[in-house]
């Protein structure tokens, strides 16, 4: 009896072994561990064993039968393990081929480009304030130094609004810089409306002032009427030339990278006294000299200055006792020489293939 | 302005190259925005500093050459040749030049001096239009030999003068290299409004001066006077002190009209002005030298316009309507605050602007009687600009001339003169002087300037970097007491002169040398700023909901805006005064009509666009000086749903529901509160597919499909367009501050289907709010997955199937619980809207 388990056992384990897919095992598993299994017919038949047999036989059979059950699991785990790699292997995909993109939204560029500005000064102190884009002669012009048929004026071609007036004077236009939100800046912090003595003591001031400005121009390749001015403006008793070099200095650094320096040129403008012109050593070509920079290794980027005491004195603040300075630059002309980007007409042209490579 | 270096060098020494000038000039505020090269040595590639042309003319190539004999060509009528010296030896040297031909074969009394080209000579092409760079070289011309070339100006690049060769005084040295003869270099400085001093040779010569450290040298302004004295031979008569502060005269008599010395009329035309004649060609030398605008009268029309008498200048205003004719042939009619230059009979030239035709200048004058004025600079630039009149007067005294410089300008044109025109100067002048300018003293303190500038000078270091702009410097104390120079009119009083004063302690300091240093001032304090963070959020949730950010002209016109919605062209706009174009001419009202002008031309390339705008629209506003600039939010959406993709075949366009969701999304990412859409009308819109949206009763704008019509006036095609525009500020304002999450049940939900019949006209809006009421607290959510037409549920009804979700906050909803729910809820149905539970 014993022999023949033996037998049976070397068969079955030999048949498992052959047994390479689902259907086979389950046959197998029918075949040696269901109701008609050989180990059954072993059992039906102990009693036909003499009785001293009959422990050695059970205990044997049921080991056989462990062994069995272990070996089917191995084995189905085994063909498991198969069955699942040939299932994967008919399911490879071209992977080659392109993905399916969700249609993504893009801020503006140059809305990305006022953000990473307003961001870097926010983190220096400074907070936007935003005015209006229709703006009186007064606070576009005269409040900032630039009386009437000053010679000024021509550096700044204005679109005049048709308002009802009595003598051939256009009180309003379209404002020409972000610079009136200067004076609204300071007279909101200083209360001041214009009239009367200056305020006592009114806070110091820091403002980053984006917005869209217009300039009577031919929309050319170089010029558009209306582009976006990021003017700052920082006021207080104790405001140098010096820090207006490292305000701009560390700027540059963060918006260009951290070795772009910064140079200054004297320049002009009416409602700063000293006035600069401000150059970033070109970041293309890192001041070598390039097409962009032509050749000078030095990109014109920013007009800056100290606060006209007149201009300070228009906004609530003493001129003897406070002093400030104001910057200014142009997102398009940034945005533009960071992406070798040489038509400024592209930016409100709306055009996606433009817009989508942001 | 431009200035040339050699005219430059006759006031201060210049030891440093010209680019290193150039810069120096830059960081200075006198920006060089171009240099030209006339025959100097120009940089060579890669790295420079400015704009360069021009031409290098190398020592072996360019030489004076001497003209001995003209000759005629064997073959050509039009050619000559020329037997020429260069130096070195003898070369035949043929050319066309006009002015050779009628010497052919004549003896020359003396040699002719020229400008000679050698053979491989780099040089701009004479013979043709346009500036091209040709290499002479050895080639035969009719039969004859030619190699090199007696040039013209164009050739050497000086002017684009091509006519004929340039001749060279007599006492030119043969052979010398050109460059060192005449050779030069032009900076085209821009001149900003405050360095109006410097639109002259002079001006710039002094900032060169104190940049370099080196001394001035100012002029001689002597005159040798000779003649009778001028007093009682012309009188001076004021009238308003304000606008004519000073009013000089001077007399020249028996000049003879003729062309100016050879190096007058080369400094001219280096400066960029036409040589005339001497008398005309030493007033503009004056100009460019000093500043200083004067005007030359024909001394004899005067007189005979007084009668044989002598004349009186008169200075006033212009009566209403009268008339002059100007130099250049026009006859003007003058607004009443024009200055006129008079005499007793009538105006003789608008003032400081433009002469009069008649008393000017001619071949014929003998005595020349000259002025030297100044006016005020504002009515200068007033009636240059009303009169459309541009001149070189009016360019300097529109940014004001200081009435110290009439002085300086009459004595150095008499003398000039007289040394070109061999007339005899009468001796002194008519000076009528009723307004001299302040000249304010500014007084600085090393407190001042560490306070404006953060550096710390003491007060002789001050005084040091000031002096060589001629400020008279006192120091008293700690104290420096500049007085300001009398060529300037841009420094003010009190604290804007200090001001002014800063300005040039940090130019002659140098910019680059004032140290960078952080803010030490007190941080301000800071104000809440929700506005514009809501502004800048609601983009970042549009972006987020897939759609693209446009920013468009705000300039249009009412017809471009017309074209979405025919009556927007009655609407009141901001409309421009000097618009570049009529379809330029005002202001936006609306964002739409814009938006779709994008998606017009972007449809040519691109079927699937989601778009939006968001920033001012300008309504004017009645009785009041400014509009208001109120924000909206325009979305457009056309094309396919998704994007395009290799397996999806023809993927669905985007419709109405498409928009909405887009809507919903923004207001549930904004927490605004319950969105309530009802149908809406809109002249650009679909009927049957728009609706207007509200929160909380505040209506926020109408969207939907565009109307047939209006898409037909785009050119659009091939999917409906749909389109917002919404109220942007009503949307920021119903953002609220805050909001509180819902509670998360830890108990599991109960979802079931539910299907009803109602009738087509029950907006679903109404089922879902009846389900919301009926279904209570429990009820936390509500799903419409269904929407179904068909014969098995009967006409003019529609099926609307919902997933709805119970929970309880407390416990686990038993069947029991959720039947509870759910026979409320269809009995509220029925009651309410008549509605059948369906199958």
């Amino acid at each position: 009896m014993l022999e023949e388990l033996e037998q049976i056992r070397a068969e079955a384990l030999a048949k498992l072994a052959e047994a390479n897919d689902a259907k086979a095992l389950e046959a197998w598993r029918v075949a040696y561990l269901g109701r008609k299994s050989p180990l059954k017919q072993v059992f039906t038949q102990m009693g036909k064993l003499p009785p001293e047999e009959r422990p050695l036989v059970g205990k044997r059979t049921n080991e056989i039968r462990r062994e069995f059950e272990a070996a089917y699991e191995e084995r189905a785990a085994a063909i498991r393990q198969a069955e699942l790699r040939r299932a994967l292997a008919e399911e490879r995909l071209d992977v080659t081929l392109p993905g399916r993109k969700p249609a993504p939204g893009r801020l503006h560029p140059v809305t990305q480009t006022i953000r990473r500005i307003s961001e870097i000064f926010a983190e220096m102190g400074f907070q936007v304030l935003r005015s209006r884009e229709v703006e009186t002669d007064e606070y576009n012009f005269q409040l900032l130094n630039i009386p009437p048929h000053h010679p000024a004026r021509e550096m700044q071609d204005t679109f005049y609004v048709k308002t009802q007036t009595e003598d051939d004077t256009y009180p309003v236009v379209l404002r020409t810089h972000t610079s009136p939100g200067q004076i609204h800046a300071m007279r909101m912090m200083s209360g001041y409306t214009g009239e009367g003595p200056l305020p006592e003591n009114p806070p110091p001031l820091r403002v980053i002032l984006p917005g869209m400005v217009y300039r009577y121009e031919q929309i050319t390749a170089r010029s558009e009427i209306q582009f976006t001015q990021v003017e700052g403006l920082a006021v207080g008793h104790n405001i140098t030339f010096s820090d207006l070099k490292g305000t701009l200095a560390d700027f540059a650094r963060r918006m260009f990278g951290p070795e772009a320096r910064v140079r200054f040129r004297a320049s002009h403008f009416p409602f700063t006294e000293p006035s600069a012109e401000v150059d970033v050593e070109c970041f293309l070509c890192g001041g070598k000299g390039c097409n962009v920079c032509k050749h000078t290794g030095w990109l014109e980027i920013l007009g800056a200055g100290m606060v006209h005491p007149v201009v300070l004195r228009n906004g609530g603040y003493d001129p003897e006792k406070y002093s400030g300075f104001a910057f200014g630059m142009g997102p398009e002309r940034i945005t533009m020489l960071r992406h070798y980007i040489e038509d400024i007409r592209y930016f409100w042209s709306g055009d996606l293939r433009f817009l989508e490579q942001f | 302005m431009l200035i040339p270096l050699s005219w430059l060098k006759e006031f201060v020494e210049i030891d440093i190259p010209v680019e290193e000038l150039a810069r120096k000039l830059t960081l200075a505020g006198l920006e060089v925005e171009a240099i030209r090269y006339v025959g100097l040595p120009m940089p060579k590639e890669g790295k420079h500093d400015f704009k360069i042309s021009g031409l290098e003319w190398p020592a072996d190539k360019f030489v004076v050459g001497a003209i001995y004999e003209v000759k005629p060509h064997p073959n050509a009528d039009r050619l000559v040749l020329c037997r020429l010296d260069d130096g070195e030896q003898e070369h035949i040297v043929l050319t066309g030049a006009p002015s050779l031909l009628p010497l052919k074969g004549k003896k020359l009394e003396k040699p002719l001096k020229v400008a000679y080209a050698r053979e491989g000579a780099r040089l701009y092409d004479g013979h043709n239009p346009g500036w091209k760079l040709i290499t002479l070289k050895r080639t035969k011309i009719r039969g004859v030999v030619s190699y090199s070339m007696v040039c013209s100006e164009k050739e050497l690049a000086i002017s684009e003068e091509m006519d004929d060769i340039i001749y060279l005084p007599d006492d030119a040295p043969v052979g010398m290299p050109l460059a060192e003869y005449m050779g030069d270099a032009v900076l085209d400085i821009a001149i900003t409004p405050n360095m109006a001093r410097n639109a002259n040779v002079l001006g710039v010569a002094r900032e060169t001066a104190a940049l370099l450290g080196k001394p001035l040298h100012k002029p001689s302004l002597e005159v040798l006077a000779e003649g009778k004295p001028i007093q009682g031979r012309a009188a001076v008569k004021i009238t308003n002190p304000e606008l004519n502060p000073r009013f000089m005269l001077g007399l020249i008599c028996n000049v003879e009209i003729k062309p100016s010395p050879f190096w007058v009329q080369w400094r001219l035309k280096m400066a960029g002005m036409r040589p005339i004649n001497n008398i005309v060609d030493a007033t503009n030398y004056v100009m460019l030298e000093t500043g200083e605008p004067l005007h030359a009268f024909d001394y004899d029309v005067l007189v005979k316009r007084a009668g044989g008498k002598p004349p009186t200048i008169i200075t006033r205003t212009a009566h209403k309507g009268e008339k002059l004719t100007t130099l250049d042939g026009v006859e003007r009619t003058l607004d009443e605050f024009t200055v006129l230059v008079c005499d007793t009979v009538g105006p003789l030239s608008i003032a400081g602007v433009m002469g009069g035709e008649e008393s000017e200048v001619t071949d014929q004058t003998r005595n020349v009687l000259l002025e030297a004025a100044s006016w005020n600079f504002i009515n200068i630039r007033r009636t240059a600009q009303k009169q459309k009149l541009s001149s070189e007067a009016a360019y300097r005294f529109s940014r004001g001339v200081h009435p110290a410089l009439a002085e300086v300008g009459l004595r150095r044109v008499l003398e000039l003169m007289r040394q070109w025109s061999g007339g005899t100067v009468a001796k002194g002048f008519i000076d009528e002087y009723p307004l001299p300018p302040k000249d304010p003293t500014v007084v600085i303190t090393p407190e001042d300037v560490r306070r404006w500038l953060g550096i710390s000078l003491t007060p002789h270091e001050i005084a040091d970097l000031l002096t060589p702009l001629e400020f008279e410097c006192k120091i008293v104390d700690d104290t420096v007491y500049a007085k300001t120079p009398p060529h300037r009119l841009d420094i003010g009083e009190g604290v804007i002169g200090k001001a002014d004063l800063m300005e040039e302690i940090a130019r002659m300091y140098g910019y680059d040398r004032i140290p960078e240093t952080r803010i030490a001032d007190e941080l301000p304090p800071q104000r809440p700023n929700p506005d514009l963070e809501r502004e800048e959020h609601m983009r970042d949730i549009l972006t987020t909901l897939g759609l693209q950010e446009i920013i468009t002209y705000r300039l249009t016109s009412p017809e471009r805006e017309a074209r979405l919605v025919p009556d927007y062209a009655k609407e009141p706009y901001v409309e421009l005064v000097n618009p570049i174009a009529p379809d330029r001419r005002a202001m936006r009202r609306h964002l739409l009509p814009g938006l779709l002008e994008v998606a017009e031309r972007n449809a040519r390339f691109r079927n699937r666009q989601a778009l939006f705008d968001l920033g001012p629209v300008f309504h004017p506003r009645e009785g009041e000086l400014l509009p208001d600039e109120p924000r909206r939010l325009a979305i457009l959406l056309t094309g396919d749903r998704q994007l395009p993709h290799w397996e999806s075949g023809e993927p669905p366009k985007m419709d109405f529901y498409d928009l909405k969701g887009v809507i919903e999304a923004l207001i549930e990412a904004l927490h605004l509160g319950e969105a309530e859409f009802e149908p809406a009308e809109h002249p650009a819109l679909h009927p049957g597919k728009s609706a207007q949206v509200s929160v909380e009763g505040i209506p926020l704008g109408v969207f939907g499909e565009l109307h047939p019509e209006a898409q037909q006036r785009y050119e659009i095609e091939g999917a409906p367009v749909l389109v917002a525009e919404l109220d942007a500020d009503a949307i920021i304002d119903l953002i609220p501050d805050g909001y509180a999450l819902k509670p998360i049940s830890p108990f599991p939900p109960v979802v079931e289907d539910l299907a009803v019949v109602v009738d087509e006209a029950v907006p679903a809006a109404q089922v879902e709010a009846v389900i919301r009421k009926a279904g209570g607290k429990r009820l936390v959510d509500v799903q419409l997955f269904d929407v179904y037409r068909g014969p098995q549920i009967g006409e003019g009804k529609k099926s609307l199937a919902y997933h709805l979700t119970y929970q309880d906050m407390e416990k686990t909803l038993t069947d029991k619980d959720a039947a509870k729910i759910r026979k409320r809820i269809i009995k509220a149905l029925q009651r309410e809207l008549k509605a059948q539970l369906r199958g």
